[in-house]
């Protein structure tokens, strides 16, 4: 009897609910596009290296006099700076013949800035004197600024390098030019991950937002789903079969998760396809994760089925919720970035224990053993609000 | 059936009563739904609650059916306790609630298999009992159509024979003829007085169309604010009205005053006097000579009679006669009784 026929209801249920799905053509395409979206969303706003800025419209005033009819300084200025423009293409280099020009073409929105070489620029590098170059940008886009700026500070960390390596040549005739390069800059970072393959911000958000879409999936499916069925009168239907209870909440759960999952799968395949991630743990572990992350979730998502009368404000309470566990359970930016009090709330959060794991199964190939940690806060966690959420809901729903 | 008597010890013996209901009260916030109710049903009986909207009937069907609780007093259904032994008492009756309870995209066989398989009905059975259900009411032509694409009657009789599955000794029907055209209403009449004919299930049906409770039950009981006011057969209950001698009287009056109606309830004959619209008036008088009395006073006053009816009393003349206000009045004049806190939401209620 009990645990049996338990069961077989729950899957009654959730079959039900499945054909229900299957049936709703036009839900089930946004079920399929939503994932698209979002995975298309991030994998394509998102700076990846090499293709960030992308021609930035800027123009270069060279006013340069010279230092005995010679414009050396601002020659090989421009000269590297198209150079390494070439290797990043960050800016759409123009010249414009005064200051004034550039003024009026920004405020047109014909550029986005300029960069200006004074007349003293020669001048005052062959005299010993620092040489000033102006950046003049449209001050309502900060982000043009940055991205001159970062352009222009490796222009001249390059040129500065290249000077130094020729001034130590010449004082000493045994240097070649890579020892040269030893002494100006000793230094020098180099990084690899534990990983092969270059790794990009696409790796490190994908797996957290499989675990996000699926959770919030099954978080905001549930509840709008059983108060859609209270309002409709179904859910009478159901009460009044000779089931447990547990059977109706069991197996509307089950249909949340296998649509969930759905989703979880298109964006996984998505992010294979799409963006070239590559998945390093074993595929099943990563089911296995997303389905856990679910349990530790459904318990919440009944309270607030129980606490919800309709279905607008079960989706209301749902939105609220899920706006912190979004932001703060580390899926789009690294928890260790925030400040130490947000730190401790996405502590809290049942989503940044699975999106923890599920990166390390996806992007460092770990193993169980490897995330034992996780997986007992997300059991607990899913315990935990199970054994609450079971009478509460039972409660609710013989009021 | 004898197993579950013997694993329930809290089977009560209800003799041949199928249905107890003792003192059941049930408050939402600080306002009673139900204050107090109490009857007993028979078995294969049909029994009627009429009131007006708001009185407490569907309270009453949603708490025998298990899908409420009582705040205090208890019922009994087939001998089992709908509190503590909700389960048993869900494997002996059927609900018919006023929303249709059906999925839209699933078929009308998808429904009912669904449904059925929640009982523990065998596989074959259960496809028998569907396929004869759904002959019964016309629908195998659309079995295999989404409930979505049927008619108001279609889904009405789907929601019927939805509650039938489990063949049910008790069937509780809240509304069933609510917002269906007459020949469906007469259809939904005719199916549940069958049902009750041929297969002795004890029927509890909620209305608040007189039609409906005259024409179908056995007894019936009103509710008003949640109490019974009265519980007798039809015929019993209007002899209430006129066997205390007296007689609805329907009068056409062309030139009729408030002032005219205001004499005419001054008569010591005059139970009520109720206008139905600028002509019409209807009365409830006591005495022999209630009919010359009233003649004389309009005459007197000068009103024209075009017509004078004298009706047999209709259930509504016995709901006006029990609680002085009509069916329809009652349910606007507790709309202040719910609205007690201000600026607060309306206290929430059922479901």
């Amino acid at each position: 009897m009990g645990a049996k026929d338990l069961l077989s209801h729950s899957f009654r249920i959730a079959w039900k609910d499945i054909i229900e799905l299957y049936r709703n053509k036009f839900g089930l395409v946004l079920l399929i596009v939503m994932p698209l979206f979002m995975m298309g969303m991030i994998g394509f706003i998102y700076p990846t290296s090499g293709s960030s800025g992308g021609n930035l419209p800027v123009a270069i005033v060279n006013m340069d006099a010279g230092y005995h009819n010679s414009t050396i300084a601002s020659q090989t200025f421009t000269s590297v700076l198209k150079q390494i423009n070439e290797r990043t293409s960050m800016l759409k280099l123009t010249t414009a013949g005064s200051v004034g020009d550039v003024k009026d073409s920004i405020q047109k929105g014909d550029l986005e800035g300029g960069i200006i070489i004074p007349s003293n620029f020669t001048t005052s590098l062959l005299n010993g004197k620092q040489g000033t170059v102006t950046i003049m940008t449209d001050t309502s886009n900060p982000q043009v600024s940055a991205t001159i700026q970062t352009l222009l500070s490796g222009v001249f960390s390059e040129m500065g390098t290249v000077l130094a390596q020729q001034n130590v040549m010449k004082l000493s005739s045994s240097v070649t030019s890579s020892n040269a390069l030893a002494i100006v800059q000793p230094y020098k970072v180099t990084t690899q991950g534990i990983v092969p393959g270059s790794s990009n911000y696409f790796e490190f958000v994908a797996p957290g937002i499989m675990a996000m879409t699926v959770m919030m999936s099954v978080m905001t499916g549930l509840p709008g789903a059983i108060s859609q069925e209270k309002e409709v009168g179904t859910m009478d239907g159901m009460m009044v079969a000779p089931i447990n209870r547990l059977s109706i909440i069991l197996g509307k759960t089950l249909a949340q998760t296998a649509r969930g999952l759905l989703q979880g799968v298109v964006l996984m395949i998505l992010a294979i396809v799409l963006f070239g991630v590559t998945i390093q743990g074993n595929i099943i572990l990563v089911f296995g994760l997303l389905l856990l992350g679910v349990f530790s979730f459904v318990g919440l998502g009944i309270v607030m089925t129980s606490f919800a009368s309709d279905q607008q404000t079960a989706t209301m309470l749902m939105t609220t919720l899920m706006f912190p566990m979004m932001f703060l359970s580390g899926v789009f930016f690294p928890i260790q970035q925030m400040p130490w009090y947000m730190q401790d709330i996405s502590k809290v959060l049942p989503l940044t224990y699975a999106t923890d794991a599920l990166r390390k199964v996806m992007v460092l190939g770990a193993t169980i053993p490897d995330i034992t940690t996780e997986l007992t806060i997300l059991i607990a966690f899913g315990i935990v609000m199970t054994a609450i959420a079971v009478p509460v809901f039972r409660r609710a729903m013989t009021r | 059936m004898s197993k579950t008597a013997l694993l329930s010890p809290e089977r009560v013996e209800s003799g041949d009563a199928m249905i107890m209901v003792e003192n059941l009260k049930k408050k939402f916030g600080d306002f009673y739904a139900l204050d107090g109710i109490s009857f007993d049903v028979k078995k294969a009986e049909i029994f009627g609650l009429l009131g007006p909207n708001g009185a407490g009937k569907s309270t009453t069907l949603r708490i025998l059916s298990t899908l409420a609780r009582p705040t205090s007093g208890t019922a009994v259904i087939g001998g089992f306790n709908i509190v503590k032994n909700d389960t048993e008492v869900r494997k002996l009756i059927g609900i018919v609630s006023e929303k249709m309870i059906m999925y839209d995209r699933l078929t009308a066989r998808e429904n009912l298999w669904f449904f059925g398989s929640l009982f523990d009905i065998p596989r074959e059975v259960l496809s028998q009992r569907i396929d004869d259900l759904l002959d019964l009411v016309q629908l195998t032509k659309f079995r295999d159509a989404q409930v979505g694409t049927f008619s108001t009657g279609m889904r009405q009789r789907m929601n019927v024979i939805r509650a039938l599955l489990n063949m049910p000794q008790v069937l509780f029907l809240d509304e069933p003829t609510l917002g269906l055209d007459p020949q469906s209403s007469v259809e939904i009449r005719e199916f549940i007085k069958k049902l009750n004919r041929e297969n002795g299930t004890t029927i509890i049906v909620t209305t608040h169309t007189m039609v409906d409770a005259d024409m179908l039950c056995d007894r019936i009981g009103i509710i008003d604010h949640g109490k019974v006011v009265a519980l007798d057969t039809s015929t019993n209950l209007k002899r209430l009205v006129s066997g205390d001698n007296s007689s609805v009287l329907n009068l056409d009056i062309p030139n009729l005053t408030p002032d005219l109606l205001e004499s005419m309830r001054k008569l010591e004959c005059v139970q009520t006097a109720t206008q139905d619209n600028s002509t019409h008036v209807r009365l409830i008088a006591r005495g022999d000579d209630a009919f010359d009395n009233v003649i004389d006073v309009v005459r007197k006053n000068g009103g024209r009679i075009a017509s004078v009816e004298s009706l047999q009393p209709t259930l509504e003349d016995v709901f006006l006669h029990l609680t002085g206000h009509e069916v329809r009045d009652s349910a606007d004049q507790k709309i202040p009784l719910e609205r007690h806190r201000r600026f607060a939401a309306p206290q929430r209620r059922i479901r």
